[in-house]
């Protein structure tokens, strides 16, 4: 087994005297899908930030395996280094497709961007690469010129998915990328997404509140209640034989469709 | 180009209207400009006695570089006969009591609104551009902290963005003023809203190129003889706007028109916009199909 892409080691941020997370440890391999659920407020999103270097833990570190093979402490890389890891190597999908995506930029315009962004100055390739992209997402490609505002809701965040995979990344984040969609738009994307981290192999953060996501999605699972993980293990196991008091109410509360 | 207490002009004033720690301090954003191609330099811009968008940067600029000796042309959209151009000029000729010119080879200081003059410049005059929004990245990404980690990094594929989505539209890049330039292989720069076919002017310019953005308090420089290029992508290049038609006044064809409608049927015609370099031309013979004998502005330099 070769090194493990993403290690979190005893990550803590702390908000004045309250906790967004502490505690929080565990290794990512190259391909795996880890999920973090809990309640609103459980610190999901701020270990995300963590790991993603959008936030500076207060203890702990977060260590990334580059490209060329060396793992590095993610405090360590200057910022120039550390966007450009979040451009080519990472991607980023938000909850809000508005705040991943240029909403007064083209379909095409926004995929292209990271293409642009790495030094890709050929209009022609881009726009083949753009195109190509879109129908991966089971976008039509007679789109391509429309601005995000005049897709639906699903396809903004498909197109978001796109956007961020262009340039191959092999660890994406995800913040809740199916809240906010009815569930028939809701099984599309996750069934889209499931098949492109099987094809291209992705690691993949997912934060969500929905165990049937996670369910349907992970690998494995992180439990967090008030800022600590609780419990984690595989999916299945979790799921199906929670140990943790708090857990076994989460999956208890799931309403049975 | 040295400051000067006082000469001829009105004593109410200071030489050149500000005073001498203002000029002192613009001068200290000028020299950090010239040492920083295309590095947009912040300054603590002063209110003028005109409105924001009239020139404040510009002037600015003008007054702290400006000495006793110096001859001053404006012009405002090539032309030296404008109101911009007449009052700016009107205002340094009563606060420094400088010599001023409409002859763009004899002046050493030209400060100019949208427009590059069509006389190639020499080494020992200076160019002043008046520039409404300095930040070409402000209208893809509008927050300034975000902008300016790009500038540090470097991270300018947005800029390309801009012109994907023009050809993307358009078919080709619809962008003609404004036009974006990479200076000296660092910055991306907004030239301010000169046409683009000025763009390749500014490439490897003997004279010294001041930018002065007086409500966003910016101040940028290209040196002279510095590398500008303009951006562009491998299969929709670069192009200088071409014209169909000669200048209607002094057949020339390789400067830039303006349109000019001349009646309400529908007759138009295209004259330089440089009216200097068009009134030399004509001086020296050369004459257009619209011709009429007459000069047209004249009193431009009073």
């Amino acid at each position: 087994m070769s090194a493990p892409l993403l290690i979190a080691d005893n990550l803590a941020k702390f908000y004045g005297a309250r906790t967004g997370c502490r505690d929080v440890s565990f290794t990512l391999d190259a391909g795996e899908v880890l999920a973090i659920v809990g309640e609103s407020g459980s610190g999901k999103t701020t270990l995300l930030n963590l790991l993603s270097g959008r936030l500076a833990p207060d203890e702990g570190t977060t260590s990334y395996q580059m490209r060329d093979g060396e793992t590095r402490d993610l405090a360590s890389l200057s910022e120039a280094e550390r966007r450009y890891l979040a451009r080519t190597d990472w991607g980023f999908v938000h909850q809000d497709a508005a705040q991943g995506l240029r909403m007064n930029v083209s379909a095409g315009g926004n995929i292209g961007e990271r293409l642009m962004g790495i030094g890709d100055r050929h209009y022609g390739n881009i726009r083949a690469v753009a195109e190509d992209w879109l129908k991966r997402v089971e976008i039509d490609p007679s789109r391509i010129d429309d601005r995000p505002t005049a897709y639906s809701g699903g396809m903004r965040q498909r197109l978001q998915i796109a956007r961020n995979l262009v340039t191959a990344p092999r660890l994406v984040f995800m913040d809740e990328p199916t809240g906010g969609l009815d569930v028939s738009v809701q099984a599309r994307l996750l069934d889209l997404i499931r098949g492109l981290v099987a094809d291209l192999g992705l690691a993949v953060v997912l934060v969500t509140h929905d165990l049937a996501v996670a369910r349907l999605l992970s690998h494995r699972v992180l439990v967090m209640k008030n800022g600590e993980v609780i419990e984690s293990g595989l999916t299945d196991r979790v799921l199906d034989d929670p140990q943790a008091p708090y857990t076994q109410l989460l999956v208890s509360s799931v309403l049975a469709a | 180009m040295s400051a000067h207490r006082q000469t001829n002009s009105e004593p109410a004033y200071n030489f050149a209207y500000l005073d001498e720690q203002t000029k002192r301090m613009i001068r200290r954003a000028i020299l950090k400009a010239i040492a920083i191609p295309g590095y947009q330099v912040p300054f603590a811009s002063r209110e003028m006695p005109m409105p924001y968008g009239w020139g404040t940067g510009g002037v600015q600029v003008t007054a702290a570089i400006l000495g006793s000796e110096d001859t001053l042309k404006v012009i405002d959209q090539g032309a030296d006969d404008t109101t911009n151009a007449v009052s700016i000029r009107a205002f340094f000729a009563k606060t420094a009591g400088v010599a001023v010119t409409t002859a763009t080879e004899d002046a050493t200081i030209i400060q100019t609104r949208h427009r590059i003059p069509e006389a190639a410049l020499q080494g020992h005059q200076v160019l002043v551009y008046q520039v409404p929004i300095p930040e070409p990245l402000r209208f893809l990404e509008p927050r300034e902290t975000e902008t300016r980690t790009m500038h540090a990094l470097a991270e300018y594929g947005l800029m390309h963005v801009k012109l994907y989505e023009d050809i993307a539209r358009h078919g080709h890049i619809a962008t003609t003023y404004d036009y974006p330039v990479h200076v000296a292989g660092r910055y991306v720069m907004d030239p301010s809203p000169i046409p683009k076919f000025d763009n390749p002017k500014m490439n490897d310019c003997a004279a010294l190129q001041l930018f002065g953005a007086g409500r966003e308090k910016r101040i940028y420089a290209i040196p002279p003889h510095t590398q500008v290029v303009s951006l562009d992508f491998e299969d929709h290049p670069f192009e200088a706007t071409k014209f169909e038609h000669p200048c209607a006044l002094c057949g020339a064809t390789m400067s830039y028109l303006d349109e000019v409608v001349t009646d309400d049927k529908g007759g138009r015609m295209f004259v330089c916009s440089d009216t200097d370099f068009c009134e030399g031309r004509r001086a020296a013979g050369h004459h257009g199909h619209l011709y009429g004998g007459e000069t047209l502005s004249k009193e431009a330099a009073e």
